[in-house]
């Protein structure tokens, strides 16, 4: 019976542990994560939790009992510090642990602000992990002064939670409009007008210059010059793949660990999911940061661990929570070349991304219904006349009978 | 604190009690019930938590909102009376007795 040692244990490695003990397999399985918590889900770090509408306990993917009674070995609070290929085994302090077939699932880190610019002052935090929450948490008091670096969802997130506890919050992205990287203009328009309403000042086109502060945050200098007296500040600027590990075991990596469809990476007995992976998607090679498919792709790893070898077929999908908003994503919108709007109720409206007559993504804000239609559509392959999507008359669950 | 019951696609009963103020989808995922997989943790964002809720308790429980009534139309085959999304449902003395049953799976 194989011994399966699974490195990371967050969304994909809990993911991956479930679907192999579900599939049947019976030997060793060993599951490791250097944050000192169980498994549990990110998404609510910006949103529920830091909010404080949800406890801890409701976090954890699983409670602990279950990990003993899968027969998992959950080894938490232990960092993985290299892979011994032609051993088959991976250091831990100052143990090895064999494995017959390894597993990657270490997701990804957040891009810091630099040193030099005093990205290293108490005060300035990141959103990963629930240590990170845990320790801004505290920060969140009515009436300071937050200033959130970089307009992405997890800013805007932020943003939310800090207006909606009464903080002064302020929030600044280099590039032209904020959600630029991700999402079409009107989806920008939508949210920028969301958070000034709840009043947060958004300042687009402006960079970080540096921080002021001698033991901790106190101001920030913007790139046009001007300085502001900040409380604290919440950096969302990007993740990067954590590949380090894979990297020095010789693996090849290719904006993240390299997988081919099946999951595995460059060695036969290594498979790899979730954030730290690129891997084949449509004749390219695509990385992708979200729940849905840590848990997708995790799945089919599992399942190729044990021998079925099916192809993994992403199908993107995200969501993100702002004051009252439902934001739901489905498809990629890279390379679209025009948008279609469909204003739904008076709270609900949805984008359509098409490039050419293919449709390709859809953001629907409180539309849930726009959202799984889209999402059906671009999972079928199928693209509906952008002048129908338009219309406001047409019942959308006629578009799934074409 | 309710007890409620859980019926797997294939007929098997789990009977277990769940704290007032979690969801229906929280009590089987914290006791190993297989046939919700919950996968956005309970942001009513993804209808992979869906269950049909036995008929005689269709009425007891508190009304659905917009949002849970649109995803659950594109859940696996849905029931116009009896599917709820479990994350949506949250647990009170109220729900002692609630048996729900799974679909054959989620997607
Ligand atoms: C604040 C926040 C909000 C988010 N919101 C959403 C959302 O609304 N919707 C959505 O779809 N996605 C969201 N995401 C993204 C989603 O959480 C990630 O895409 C998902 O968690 C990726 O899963 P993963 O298993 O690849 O990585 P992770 O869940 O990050 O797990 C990787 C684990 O591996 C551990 N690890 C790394 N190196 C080692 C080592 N050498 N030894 C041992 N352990 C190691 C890490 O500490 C970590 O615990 C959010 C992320 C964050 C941070
Ligand atoms: S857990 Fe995703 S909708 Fe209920």
């Amino acid at each position: 019976m194989t011994d399966i040692v699974i490195i990371g244990a967050g969304q994909a490695g809990a993911s991956l542990a479930i679907k192999l003990r579900a599939l049947g397999h019976e030997g060793k399985l060993t599951l490791i994560g250097e944050e000192s918590s169980p498994p549990y889900q990110r998404p609510p770090l910006s949103k529920g939790f830091l909010l404080g509408e949800m406890e801890l306990d409701r976090l954890y993917l699983r409670p602990l009992s279950f990990w003993e009674e899968q027969g998992v070995t959950l080894q938490i609070g232990e960092q993985v510090s290299s892979i011994e290929r032609t051993a088959k085994t991976v250091r831990v302090g100052d143990k090895t642990i064999p494995y017959d077939q390894l597993a990657l699932t270490m997701g990804s880190q957040p891009r810091c602000l630099p040193e030099s610019i005093g990205g290293g002052l108490p005060g300035v935090y990141t959103v990963r992990t629930l240590a990170d929450v845990e320790t801004m948490k505290p920060e969140f008091h009515r009436g300071r002064h937050m200033l959130i670096v970089g307009g992405g969802y997890i800013g805007l997130e932020a943003a939310a939670v800090g207006a909606k506890l009464g903080l002064k919050v302020t929030l600044i992205e280099m590039a032209p409009r904020i959600l630029q990287r991700v999402a079409a203009s009107e989806t920008s328009d939508y949210f920028r007008k969301i958070h000034t309403d709840h009043g947060v000042q958004i300042i687009e086109n402006t960079g970080l210059a540096r921080l002021s502060g001698d033991t901790r945050v106190t101001g920030a200098v913007l790139s046009d010059g001007s300085e502001i007296d900040v409380d604290f500040i919440v950096v969302g600027v990007g993740i990067a793949p954590l590949t380090l590990l894979a990297e020095e075991a010789g693996l090849v990596i290719e904006n993240g660990i390299h997988t081919d469809e099946l999951g595995r990476t460059s060695d036969p007995n290594i498979w790899a999911a979730g954030d730290c992976t690129s891997f084949p998607h449509r004749g390219g090679r695509l990385r992708l940061e979200s729940v849905g498919h840590a848990i997708d792709q995790a799945e089919t790893v599992a399942q190729n661990m044990l021998g079925a070898m099916v192809p993994y077929c992403a199908k993107p999908w995200f969501w993100s929570d702002q004051y009252d908003v439902k934001l739901q994503i489905a498809g990629l919108n890279t390379g679209y070349d025009r948008v279609i709007t469909r204003k739904g109720d008076s709270e609900s409206i949805s984008f359509w991304y098409y490039k050419g007559d293919t449709l390709l993504a859809v953001d629907a804000m409180n539309d849930a219904r726009a959202y799984m239609i889209g999402k059906r559509l671009i999972e079928a392959d199928k693209s509906p006349d952008p002048a129908i999507i338009a219309e406001l008359g047409t019942d959308l669950r006629m578009l799934l009978k074409i | 604190m309710a007890k409620i019951t859980y019926i797997e696609f294939g007929g098997v009963e789990h009977v277990v009690d769940v704290p007032n103020g979690q969801t229906v989808m929280e009590g089987a995922r914290d006791n190993g019930i297989p046939g919700i997989d919950a996968e956005c943790g309970g942001a009513c964002a993804c209808s992979t938590c869906h269950v049909y809720v036995d008929s005689a308790w269709v009425d007891k429980l508190p009304a659905k909102e917009g949002m849970e009534e649109d995803m659950l139309d594109f859940a696996f085959e849905p029931d116009p009376v009896r599917s709820r999304l479990t994350c949506q449902v949250k647990v009170s003395e109220l729900l002692d007795g609630l048996i729900v049953q799974m679909p054959e799976r989620q997607i």
